[in-house]
């Protein structure tokens, strides 16, 4: 006889617990802590992971929905924008140039975060996190994939785009993200979420996603602007996961607190140097602007961030202890990152240029106590060489920050004319960083930044030439071969954009879309 | 505080000195002078003139500004590792005792970059 089968639906509280708790089990074969041996080594007491509230309650089975329903939409917009010449409508050549920093620098950190959460989700022993860390690791390739094929348009028509998972392991500039990821990745799952989960997705993650997106808006791309939207609503979630890690951790246990806020000190810093590359896209890539570097980083760090740590405060959180050189450097570090960009664009794959009149004016009035002062005669006598045919390309490396990776060009807090160097010694070797909250990150860890692979010492060793290239054959050129290397081609990927190919072919084919030729 | 892990974490430095071919790593600013974002770093025997840096390397990287033309390094006041320090031209690398990865800053008095910005 056939079993009769109940009608009842299952209630959404029940199938939640079902296809999360209800999916875990103790392990028999095996003691827990060798199923589960990076639980415990970071410090991290954990007495009850039943404990774990996740707020948003969602189950695969819907995920899977949401997320197909998502892709529909995002790639019919994809589809029209591609034929329709959708990048002809953007403000001006030069915004593309924000884009190829967002493929070569953004999109392979995406998929690092993929394997990130993949690894924290394998990692914990409890079954709540585990289900949320599954659901952002698939979150992250999506938003990996995403991106590039919303970009891959514009890899039909303009340089630089072509090989960017080629080049995110070998490009001076990219080492600056990418060792932020490594550095994360390489650390236990507890920190990996603090890092991540916390201080990048829930702190840092709208100085990264209003600037490009709405950068897109602004200037006219609405292929870009709808992967955004398309990702909106996983960072919402992602922010949430952050957060209730952070709390669940604090908790558990009242030792977990120094350890916490030991991380949360150490990455809102590393955040907040990488952050610098955004700060120059939106201060001088963005030919419309959105706002500024600076108005961004007091709405969504200084307010947002304070409200948040107001919040956190009961735990016995503190804000994190760079806070007071931020204040001083958001007035600095775009203007010295783009002025990095310009001197070394014949190593980079984008284009630069230096801003116009107008566009000065612009920052004088949105950095009123440091642009006209520090920087605008740099520009000024930059763009007047250029005119006269002498544009300047720094040949000579950098010296690099042993912990960030970037080249050493911030300034002092107290003095913005001075560059501020620090140093370490560890085992007899001398090593450099740009900041107190870098070298106070090398300090506490030196075993692990003495093995940075910094592309400058790298280069000087040898070791970012092709196969078969001799250093030592004269008339060898190393910029050459490493551009080569790079996959960077000289004279079209690189240098000013005025005069670059993409200029002229901009021109030119929005010419025949506007004009009777 | 060493790093937390689960096994014995020992690992080698990335840029030993052995790793340069001969070489010497040798960091050089030149201070009030931002037009160069960063110092340079430069890979150096150690039998290299300090004369010789100056002379050939340091103006071939430097030599892009206006204020270049007129430095004078002998009067150029040094550090190094933010202590003041002491050059002679005519020794080595070597002979001043500079070691891999030294860092060294110079300023120019009376030059303060462009339009006295510090550019």
């Amino acid at each position: 006889m056939d079993m009769q089968a109940t009608k009842k639906k299952v209630g959404l509280k029940e199938k939640y617990a079902h296809m999360t708790r209800g999916l875990g089990w103790e392990t028999t074969y095996q003691p827990m802590n060798k199923v589960f041996p990076y639980a415990e080594f970071e410090g991290i007491k954990i007495h009850d992971w039943d404990k774990w509230e996740d707020p948003f309650r969602l189950t695969m089975d819907a995920y899977w929905k949401y997320q197909a329903e998502k892709e529909r939409k995002l790639y019919a917009v994809l589809d029209a924008f591609a034929q329709n010449n959708g990048h002809l409508g953007v403000t001006d050549a030069r915004y593309i140039n924000a884009l190829k920093l967002f493929l070569t620098g953004i999109s392979p950190l995406e998929y690092v975060a993929h394997r990130g959460f993949a690894a924290a989700g394998r990692n914990f022993p409890g079954v709540g996190p585990r289900v949320a860390c599954l659901m952002q690791s698939l979150d992250e390739v999506r938003h990996a994939q995403t991106q590039i094929h919303a970009l891959s348009n514009y890899n039909k028509h303009y340089n630089g785009f072509h090989d960017f998972k080629h080049m995110i392991e070998r490009v001076w500039y990219l080492s600056v993200p990418k060792s932020f990821f490594d550095d994360a990745f390489s650390a236990g799952p507890f920190e990996w979420m603090i890092a991540i989960g916390f201080s990048f997705e829930y702190v840092l993650t709208n100085l990264l996603f209003v600037p490009f997106m709405s950068g897109a808006a602004y200037n006219g791309d609405m292929g870009t602007v709808t992967v955004g939207f398309s990702a909106q609503s996983d960072e919402a979630r992602h922010m949430t996961l952050g957060l209730e890690c952070i709390k669940f951790m604090l908790e558990q246990d009242p030792d977990n607190l120094p350890i916490v806020q030991k991380w949360i000190d150490k990455w809102a810093w590393r955040g907040t140097r990488v952050l610098t590359l955004v700060g120059m896209m939106m201060d001088y890539m963005l030919p419309k602007r959105v706002m500024s570097w600076k108005e961004a980083w007091e709405i969504y760090f200084e307010q947002n961030g304070g409200a948040l740590f107001n919040d956190l405060a009961r735990y016995g959180i503190k804000v994190p202890e760079c806070l007071s050189q931020t204040a001083i450097d958001k007035e600095h570090i775009s203007h010295q990152a783009w002025a990095t960009f310009y001197q070394y664009g014949g190593a980079s794959d984008f284009h630069t240029w230096m801003p116009t009149d107008e566009e000065m004016d612009w920052l004088s009035a949105k950095y009123p106590n440091t642009f006209d002062k520090y920087y605008r005669a740099r520009f000024t006598h930059w763009r007047d060489e250029a005119e006269k045919g002498k544009r300047f390309y720094n040949g000579t490396l950098p010296m690099l920050c042993q912990v960030c990776q970037i080249p050493m060009l911030f300034t002092e807090p107290s003095d913005p004319t001075q560059i501020c160097y620090r140093e370490s010694e560890y085992q007899g070797e001398k090593y450099h960083t740009c900041s107190d909250g870098c070298k106070h990150i090398f300090d506490d860890e030196p075993e692990k930044y003495i093995q940075a692979w910094l592309p400058v010492h790298q280069i000087y060793q040898g070791n970012c030439f092709n196969e078969g290239v001799d250093p030592t054959a004269p008339g060898f050129d190393p910029l050459a071969e490493v551009l080569k290397w790079y996959h960077v081609e000289h004279g079209r990927d690189n240098l000013d954009f005025e005069g670059s190919e993409d200029q002229k072919n901009f021109a030119a084919w929005r010419g025949l879309a506007t004009k009777n030729v | 505080m060493a790093v937390k892990a689960l096994k014995a974490y020992k690992f080698d430095a990335a840029d030993t000195q052995d790793k340069f071919h001969g070489n010497q790593l040798l960091y050089v600013g030149w201070d009030k002078h931002l037009m160069f974002c960063a110092p340079f770093a430069f890979a150096l025997p150690s039998t290299t003139r300090f004369g010789d840096l100056c002379d050939k390397i340091l103006s071939k990287s430097f030599g892009y500004h206006p204020d270049w033309a007129k430095v004078d390094l002998a009067k150029a006041v040094w550090k190094k590792s933010g202590q003041p320090w002491q050059p002679d031209m005519n020794k080595t690398l070597a002979e001043l005792g500079l070691k891999h990865k030294d860092a060294l800053r110079f300023e120019t008095p009376g030059l303060n970059g462009i339009q006295g910005s510090c550019s």
